[in-house]
């Protein structure tokens, strides 16, 4: 075992400072439900561990610009529990509330659900669907990424040596938007999914769709925005015709493994179905936002 | 040799100051260095819920937290939960309705079912199922735990 330092600096600088100036394996702790266990079962073995908490506002859920800034270390229940975001991102919280149990969402960050960059994360899909963007804090300064453009492999992001994110941005959204996420899973609770789907969507006045952005999970090495799929959907009140193209754009768009979770033919015909399903929930939703 | 952090924390009102290692978790600085063992340890990896504690009125699996991320918590645990040797009702009723067999999942179970009734003292048996999925029990089959709970839910909302 390394000789593992804690730190729990008081500033997003100091913090940076100390993640550039590491020698060997550094890891941001937010909510820990993915360091810890990683730390207990030897998959990985620190040499620091920058514990972002005691930064002021890293937790903070606030108004901004008509949309919201949601501060890194923000838990998923916090989330869950917070009435305004709750109500304009209801997608994005059909995604946070699948993230592990009631216990780890006390603790899990939607930042450490993007950056451990598993393809199966739960909250990245409606994240991405939303058009958030996170907020990156670095050595040569901040810049913001969208955050579809974080996770680079399985277990791999684009932030480089020093970098984290600080906090993520929602945008103001329109009237008659909605957003939604399902995913697949042999169990209804305490699983991974084996195929996610988010769908966000505006409406117009007469219930056609005039934008929508649709996102995939656990079917790629990483979240994939799928065009074609928002395509399908554009421009129509998601009648069958739209929502079969919307299913075969999702088919379409997937590059799945075989794993233990299942195979490859089943996840991409479970993408279509999901696509779908979702539509129609961010549909409905949208439709009660007019 | 990991230097060790000075931590300091309240656990059910008492306070505590210990030595941890920086890779120790909360769990095993309050079994092995407080000596409070009603907190038990399942998987450890986040998956079981046997370790359930409140930490600033939140629910969560202490073995997921650095004992050095609670400098400063308000932490509460099963050893709290009989106030002046009067058992919950939570207790009472899992003792009445064997809503245990081996034991070893019943202090999470208590102590989530508690947060829960806390903030929602009249669930329905699916909100109390989907609250309790990160608690794992291998012997009840969980009925008689769900029939515990909805029944202390009940004795304390009549009291």
């Amino acid at each position: 075992m390394a000789d593992l330092r804690y730190e729990a600096p008081g500033t997003i600088a100091d913090a940076v400072k100390l993640l550039a100036a590491a020698d060997g394996t550094a890891r941001v702790l937010a909510g820990g439900t993915d360091v810890v266990v990683q730390m207990e079962t030897d998959l990985i073995d620190p040499d620091l561990i920058v514990d972002i908490k005691k930064i002021p506002d890293i937790k903070r859920i606030a108004e901004e610009n008509g949309g919201y800034r949601i501060g890194a270390a923000a838990s998923g229940m916090e989330l869950c529990e917070h009435d305004g975001f709750a109500g304009a991102w209801p997608g994005v919280i059909d995604g946070v509330k699948l993230i592990g149990s009631i216990q780890v969402k006390g603790r899990a960050t939607m930042t450490g659900n993007l950056c451990n960059a598993s393809p199966g994360a739960d909250s990245v899909p409606p994240m991405v669907t939303a058009g958030a963007t996170a907020h990156v804090v670095g050595p040569d300064g901040a810049r913001d990424v969208a955050v579809e453009d974080i996770p680079v492999a399985p277990g791999k992001t684009s932030l480089g040596k020093g970098e984290l994110i600080e906090s993520f941005h929602f945008p103001a959204r329109p009237a008659r938007s909605g957003d939604a996420y399902l995913r697949f899973t042999p169990r209804t609770e305490m699983d991974i999914a084996v195929v996610g789907v988010a769908v966000n969507l505006t409406l117009d006045e007469g219930g056609v769709c005039t934008q929508a952005r649709v996102a995939l999970g656990a079917v790629a090495p990483t979240v994939l925005l799928v065009k074609e799929c928002a395509d399908a959907i554009v421009g129509t009140k998601l009648d069958d015709a739209a929502l079969d193209k919307l299913a075969a754009a999702a088919s379409a768009a997937c590059k799945p493994i075989d794993d233990k979770r299942g195979t490859r033919e089943f996840r991409i015909d479970i993408a279509g179905v999901l696509a779908k399903r979702v539509a129609k929930i961010a549909y409905d939703r949208a439709r009660a936002n007019g | 040799m990991s230097k060790k952090l000075h931590v300091e924390f309240t656990v059910n009102g008492d306070e505590y100051d210990c030595l941890t290692e920086p890779h120790e978790t909360l769990l095993d600085a309050l079994r092995d260095k407080l000596m409070l063992t009603g907190t038990k340890e399942g998987c450890a990896t986040g998956d079981c819920g046997a370790c359930s504690v409140m930490v600033d009125g939140r629910l969560i699996c202490s073995c997921l937290m650095l004992a050095a991320e609670a400098d400063g918590a308000k932490v509460e645990t099963i050893e709290g939960m009989a106030a002046g040797g009067e058992l919950h009702p939570l207790q009472q009723k899992f003792l009445d309705m064997n809503g245990l067999q081996c034991g070893i999942c019943t202090p999470g179970f208590l102590v989530a079912a508690k947060a829960l009734l806390e903030r929602n003292p009249n669930p329905t048996e699916t909100e109390v199922r989907f609250w309790l999925a990160g608690n794992l029990c291998r012997c009840t089959g969980y009925d008689k735990i769900i029939r515990s709970v909805m029944a202390a839910a009940e004795e304390i909302r009549g009291a």
